[in-house]
């Protein structure tokens, strides 16, 4: 599946540099103890700038979902039905992803985990779910 | 951070809240109600999509027809206040030769003009200009982005849009509103046949508006028959793309009382904003940002929701709708599904809602938001034609910018409102 490749910003690049391990990871505020997602200068919560990266089980939620049926931009026109999801991970942060090999029974709020299947072309991967039994 | 994103907001909702009605009669009228008027009011719109004619030549159309309307030259004007481009005001009044006292050129999507209204209200009533003008233009039909005018597009590679949600083919905005309106099915069991109900009563509308797009009616079927978009949302879900161009002249009550046309008093406003182009940050993708803007707009104004004759609101897609409806308090919460089954919104329904036919069947060149505020004035003036709500007084518009990310609430009164 061809994608819009992202640029490396320095900000993001430890986040990418861990998609090539197959590790997915997060920015982390120790000063209100709470992960962030997407990755910033400092901290939606408290303006903290001390931000760590720390690893994310990979496992979640499914807040919503939604089944493309037009292609959201032309590089994906062959891709035709995907679906595009919010996911909740445990550690409480909500992320854009999508849900790979789905069938038409998905809904809201099912179990769903990591899958590193999506490589770019430079090496890095673009982290996706899948439905788990749990 | 997402249930706390949802707490601040509930807080701030909470602060908004309407004050009981014994207080609101105590109260000395906000310094903005009523402080200011539209009082010119035009758009150019074409049943085939298409006008034919430059962004930069609609502007001009547009202003001169606006002042026209209001019985205003461009000499009156000393504030400009437009979305388009880099520094759209200024380059704006570069073209025009007017120099201005006040300024604004916030971009909020399809909200922005809404936004333009209140901070045209606001900066009248705190004397730092008399005469604003409002302006808007795209010809997306004509191959332009909408969003540009002369200026470069929005949201670059660096963007957070285009970082972590692009990649994953979350594109169209079809897409992002139909992760709002799964979400809503799952919680309140809302149906795709009350979101198509939403689609047929607009074009209801539409088939009275001789400018309108789309003037054939249509059925709940029809909605459910046309191709799937962004499950859940079908394309009659999602509004059109056509050319537009619309603007308004705001000044002070004052000086509206003088002129040519029958004023449209700001009676309220509000605004707010949840996120920008990520609807991963918004939080609970069911609540708008009208909850806040809502509120706030009708205390400011002193109504409840008995004394709106006619709602005028983005309908970007049939689910925008819907919770707008909610968030503005028309409804619970979760029961904008069973509220609109009815058909109220529609011709002879006890709420007429987007009575051109809104962004579904009207007009919507990718900022719906100019058109809200037109027609209201419109409704409000009697010069709705076929489509004349009888006897209307008081009306609210509320643009929604972004990916449901921006609201902006105006209640509009006439002179026996004010
Ligand atoms: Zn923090």
């Amino acid at each position: 599946m061809p994608r819009i490749e992202p640029p490396v910003t320095p900000l993001a690049e430890p986040y990418w540099d861990a998609t090539r391990r197959r590790e997915l990871v997060a920015q982390r505020c120790d000063a209100c103890d709470r992960f962030v997602w997407y990755p910033r200068e400092v901290c939606p919560g408290c303006l903290s700038a001390e931000l760590d990266w720390a690893p994310l089980a990979g496992t979640g939620t499914i807040y919503t979902f939604n089944v493309m049926r037009k292609p959201g931009n032309p590089m994906m026109g062959d891709d035709v039905p995907y679906v595009v999801a919010l996911v909740d991970l445990d550690e409480g942060i909500r992320m854009t992803t999508n849900v790979v090999g789905a069938d038409g029974s998905l809904r809201c709020d099912q179990r769903v985990r990591v899958d590193w299947s999506v490589e770019l072309s430079d090496g890095r991967r673009l982290p996706v779910f899948r439905v788990t039994d749990d | 951070m997402i249930t706390e994103t949802a707490a601040v907001l509930c807080s701030v909702v909470a602060r908004w809240r309407r004050p009981p009605q014994e207080d609101l009669e105590t109260l000395v009228p906000h310094p903005l109600r009523a402080a200011a008027a539209i009082v010119g009011a035009v758009d150019a719109v074409s049943p085939d999509g298409r006008l034919g004619r430059s962004d930069a030549q609609l502007e001009v159309e547009m202003i001169r027809g606006a002042l026209d309307d209001a019985g205003l030259t461009i000499a009156d004007v000393d504030c400009l206040m437009t979305t388009n481009g880099m520094m759209g005001s200024l380059e704006l009044g570069e073209r025009l030769g007017v120099r201005g006292r006040f300024t604004d050129s916030t971009m909020t999507g399809g909200s922005s003009f809404e936004v333009h209204v209140e901070h045209a209200a606001a900066a009248i009533a705190a004397g730092l200009c008399e005469v604003a003008v409002i302006v808007y233009a795209a010809t997306p039909r004509g191959g332009k982005n909408p969003f540009a005018g002369g200026g470069p597009g929005i949201g670059g590679q660096d963007s957070a849009l285009f970082q972590w949600d692009l990649p994953y083919g979350l594109g169209l905005p079809a897409a992002s509103y139909s992760l709002a309106a799964q979400r809503h099915m799952h919680d309140f069991g809302t149906t795709s046949e009350q979101l198509a109900q939403i689609a047929v009563s607009f074009r209801e509308w539409a088939v009275k508006n001789p400018n309108a797009y789309h003037q054939d009616p249509i059925t709940i079927d029809d909605v459910l028959a046309s191709p799937m978009v962004a499950e859940p949302l079908h394309k009659l879900d999602c509004c059109l793309v056509t050319d537009g161009a619309g603007a308004l002249v705001v000044t002070s009550a004052e000086r509206a009382r003088d002129l040519a046309r029958p004023p449209v008093y700001v009676l309220g406003a509000g605004t707010a904003h949840t996120h920008g182009m990520s609807i991963s940050q918004m939080g609970d993708v069911t609540t708008t940002a009208a909850a806040v803007s809502g509120p706030q707009a009708m205390a400011m104004a002193g109504i409840g929701h008995g004394d709106v004759d006619v709602v005028e609101l983005y309908d970007s897609f049939t689910i925008t709708a819907l919770m707008t409806l909610e968030d503005l308090g028309f409804c619970a919460k979760g029961e904008g599904g069973d509220f609109v089954s009815d058909g109220r919104l529609g011709p002879g329904g006890v709420l007429p809602t987007n009575t051109n036919g809104g962004g579904l069947s009207y007009t919507h060149p990718g900022m719906y938001g100019m058109f809200i505020l037109v027609e209201a004035v419109r409704q409000l003036r009697g010069e709705g034609g076929d489509r004349q709500v009888p006897g209307a007084e008081v009306a609210i518009a509320n643009g929604c910018g972004g990916v449901l990310s921006c609201t902006s609430t105006i209640v509009l009164g006439t002179e026996a409102t004010r």
